[in-house]
Order: structure tokens, then sequence, then C-alpha cells
């Protein structure tokens, strides 16, 4: 069974991605599988400067999901680049970081950072953070700033840009194409819904940060949909995300219209889920009489002529 | 690490709303004192992290308190059913060389001193144990420690049964001025304790997405500003490391 899958910059053995902030940089999973099974992985997000995050409760439980507000704590770019990439160098994967940043220009920083790093074969853009309160959501929920985040970073990366895109806008075909316009290689869909939890006892929000990012199966009805949606409307590949914790969700996904897909939440519960999906992937596949990978990819889309 | 589809052997109320559940689990021979498990519960997306209190032989004991839905629901399996477990997590006790320790537990803080307990008897440690409750109908685990021939001091705030007052009083009132602490409580207890000692070490608690370092939901900030995963460096951590 081919499970491979050429995207921009990354060559993919198998769809299946590990989600930014549900793998940190890959260190505690490779001390429990050999992280050249996976397609590839995204990094947690890294911004310009070290972050501590958000305040404590940052995890709170929903219906088939989880809520989280963890605020894009990370230690900087440059210590990734002295510290992190030397681990990740010696992963026989396609690595990929996801960047943040408070502004457009932060971004481009981020990058410039990084540049000429072998290892290193696509940046993802985080511009769909629901829990800081200076860019991440902002700058991906508003087309033209999303479209000029885009702009800024092209013109410094060396290596593909995707954009990973935030549900929490009315429209996301319209900024999916204002950042496709803007020079983006891929998408990613989707980030966390923002959502909120009470704490009985005390009668406030749950959470430190008030409103969390819901993730997990909940929101897979939601990401299926929205990659639906937009890979009608857009010619770059898209990387599908949400709720994904089984090889049926992945063909779910494929059949919308994703080239492949990051899991995320399923980590956290079962730090083997992305092998064992990989593992059960060919047997999926093949129940619904498809060859390979490449031929399950928006199978499920109306036909243009 | 590993993940064990471990088999309930037994679960039963040991005080108001606590219950010690007990497993056949295949990965007891690596679990140290203070570490915990990820307990998963079907129709629940996360786990409940709840520390390990006890090991014998292929069986884990845990005790855990009802706080929400999900230990409610807990309260409802009877023996045979299977959860999925992962563990054994986290950083434990460290056992050092000491003449006397002294141990203080309180509510359901309690359950992973027990083992800390046994491992400072055999390291030939003189060990001292306070556990406090709210008030009697909530005192365990008394009967648990005497079987290890200590005899707990008793403490409850409203002064039901034993030293009216908190795990600090009930130490003052038998006189014991042993330094190096070992400590499980709730919040106020733990910051009154590092106020307190300068020695030894406290487990503490926090909400957790992985339970395993990767995720960043449970972390604390130590007191150089640091961040520090309470699911990986801990959950012990020297006394007077972590900003509570």
């Amino acid at each position: 069974m081919d499970l491979s899958v050429s995207l921009p910059g990354l060559n993919l053995k198998n769809p299946i991605i590990p989600a930014s902030g549900t793998f940190a940089y890959g260190r505690e999973f490779a001390m429990l599988y050999d992280l050249s099974v996976l397609g590839g992985f995204v990094t947690k997000s890294v911004t310009l400067d070290a972050r501590l995050g958000n305040a404590q409760p940052r995890i709170g439980e929903a219906p088939s999901g989880m809520l989280n507000a963890i605020g894009l704590e990370n230690k900087g770019v440059e210590f990734v680049r002295l510290r992190e990439v030397p681990f990740l160098e010696k992963q026989n994967t396609e690595v990929i970081v996801s960047v943040a940043g408070s502004s457009p220009q932060e971004y481009g920083e981020v990058v410039s950072h990084l540049l000429g790093v072998d290892c290193i074969k696509a940046f993802e853009l985080n511009v769909s953070c629901p829990n800081v309160s200076n860019g991440g959501m902002a700058i991906g929920t508003d087309p033209e700033t999303a479209a000029m985040t885009v702009r800024i970073v092209k013109q410094i990366a060396d290596k593909p840009v995707y954009v990973k895109l935030s549900p929490n806008v009315t429209d996301i075909v319209k900024i999916a194409q204002a950042v496709e316009q803007a020079g983006a290689d891929g998408l990613v869909l989707i980030n966390t819904l923002m959502g909120l939890r009470m704490d009985l006892r005390t009668a406030r929000p749950l959470l430190g940060n008030v409103t969390g990012g819901l993730s997990g199966p909940a929101i897979k009805p939601i990401a299926l949909r929205m990659v639906y949606q937009v890979a009608q409307n857009v010619n770059i590949p898209i990387i599908g995300c949400g709720g994904i914790s089984s090889a049926e969700d992945v063909l779910e996904f494929l059949y919308a219209g994703a080239s492949a897909v990051e899991v995320g939440t399923a980590n956290l519960i079962d730090p083997w889920a992305c092998p064992k999906i990989i593992e059960e992937l060919p047997n999926v596949l093949a129940k619904y009489r498809l060859n390979s990978v490449q031929e399950a990819i928006g199978k499920a889309l109306p036909k243009t002529n | 690490m590993k993940l064990s589809n471990a088999k309930i052997l037994s679960n039963t109320p040991i005080a108001k709303d606590v219950y010690k559940m007990e497993f056949e689990c295949d990965f007891t021979d690596q679990a140290k004192p203070g570490q915990f498990v990820q307990v998963g519960l079907p129709g629940f997306e996360m786990r409940r992290p709840i520390s390990i209190s006890w090991i014998d032989g292929n069986v884990l004991r845990i005790v855990y308190k009802v706080m929400g839905k999900g230990t409610d629901f807990m309260t409802t399996l009877t023996p045979g059913t299977e959860l999925s477990l992962l563990g054994p997590l986290g950083t434990g006790f460290p056992i050092v060389k000491r003449d006397e320790v002294l141990i203080l537990g309180g509510g359901v803080g309690t359950p992973p001193l027990l083992m800390a307990a046994k491992a400072y008897l055999d390291a030939g440690a003189k060990v001292n144990v306070a556990l406090g409750f709210n008030t009697k109908d909530e005192v365990f685990y008394a009967s648990e420690f005497e079987q290890l021939g200590i005899t707990p001091i008793i403490c409850t705030m409203d002064g039901s049964v034993g030293v009216k007052g908190t795990v600090l009083d009930g130490a003052k009132a038998y006189n014991i001025d042993c330094p190096f602490v070992l400590a499980c409580g709730p919040l106020p207890m733990l910051r009154a304790i590092q106020n307190t000692y300068t020695e030894g070490y406290i487990s503490l608690e926090s909400r957790m997405g992985c339970g395993f370092g990767v995720c960043q939901g449970c972390v604390l900030v130590d007191k150089s500003g640091m961040p520090v995963r309470v699911c990986k460096n801990g959950p012990v951590f020297p006394i007077g490391k972590v900003v509570l």
C-alpha cells in the first residue's frame, strides 16, 4: 500500500504528522518510538523571545474534547536554534517548525533566525492561537493581516510556508484565499475553537486565561466541514487537523480534500496514537478498496470541469 | 512509561468521598514512591492523574477522592473492569540517607506518602508521620501506616479526633523537631510547610493534559522564574524550589 504523499518541501512517507503543541520538540516521544515512522512532525510554536505562557489552570475537559490555554509558552527561537535543532537533525522524518508572534513582523524575525537549517523542511505559521492577547488568532482572523504576515515571511523564508488557520471566523474560505494569494505554499486547518468552562466551586471561569481552545473528537465535524469547503476554493494543498484519533478519521479528512493530516490531542491521551494510526491505515484503505493515500485525496469533493 | 489495560481488583470506600482502588497492572516493577498514573475512563476524553499509593507484586493501588464527574464515575466501577493506565509517570520522592524524616500528609495528599514511608524505613530512617483532615469522617490510612510500624499523629481541623489543627500543629504537639520533611496535601498546607521547613520534598498537584511532559499544561514557575513541569520535573520537588 502506497502511503506516501509529496507536498511542497515535504516528502511524507505517510500522511500522519503530530500537531504543534502536542509533541513538544519530539524528545519525549523519541524515547517511546522511532520518530522515523512518522510522515513528519510539527514542533511547539516558537516566538522571538521566551514566553512564560498563561496562568494556571491551563487545561480543562470538555465532552469528547479538551480545553487548553497554554499561551504559547516557549523558550524563544535562539534556544530552539542552539538546543533543539541538533536533536531535530538526528530525526529521520520531516520537521516542520511552528512559528508564532505578536505582530506580522515577529513571524518574519523568527524565521530569519532559522534560515539555512537543513533539517527544517517547512514552516507552519500559527496565526490562530486563541490563547494570547496580542497576535495569534487576531492575525489569522483578519484576511489582510494574515496575508501581510504571509508576504513578510515568504520574502524571508528559505523553505515552504504553511499557514494554520483559525476556525473562529465567519468565513474560513476568505482567509484561506487571502493567504493563498499572499503566496502560502499550503494550509493547515483547523486550530482550536475558542471555548469556556466554569468552575462551579468558585463561580469563575475554570481556566486562568478565562477562555481556551477546544480540541479533540468534539471538533472533528467542524474541521472536516472547513477542509471540505476550503478544498473547493483554493489550489494549494491542505493538511487536515481536528480531532483525529483513528485511521478512519484520517480517511475522512483525505476524502474531504486534505493531502495529509495532523494528529493533536490524541497524542496526549495515548502517546503511541500516531504509530497505531500509521499501522492501521493500510488496512482501512484496503477495506474501502483504495490502493494508495493519493487515491483517497479529495475523493468526496464535487467534480469540477 | 507504559500503557496497561489494568484489571480492577477492588474499589472500596475508605472515608467520606474517598475510595481505594487496586489494579492488576504490568508496570508495577517500574513504579517508585511519589510517581503517578494517568487513569483513562471510558466516556471521558482526558485521563485523570492520580498518585500511586502502594505496590504489592503486580498489584497497584491508588486512592482517589470524588471531585467531579470523572471520579464520581470511578466509584461505580466494579472488580473485573479494565481501565487504561499510563505510567508510572513523573519524578517521585528521592530516597536520601537520613537518620530521621517527618512525613506530613493532608487529605488525599496522604496516599503517595505511604510508599515513601516504607522506602525510608527500608533505608534505615526513623519515620514520623502526621496526617491532617478536616473532620473525623474524612480520616483514612492510619492503619496502613500502623502496619508499617508507625503510629501516625492524626490531626483534624475541627478537633473531632486527634490533635485539633493542622499537621504542623500535630508535629509541634508531639515535639517532633525533625528538620527533614516529605509532604503532600492541599496548597495552603504546602505553602505553610514551605514557610516552616527548608529541607525535604513536597509533592504538588496540577491540572494536567498529557502527564508526560509535552503539553506544558501543568507548568508552574520556580523561584528563579523558570517554568517547571509538574508532571515531568515533578510532581515531587525540593522544598522551596517552586513558587506556590
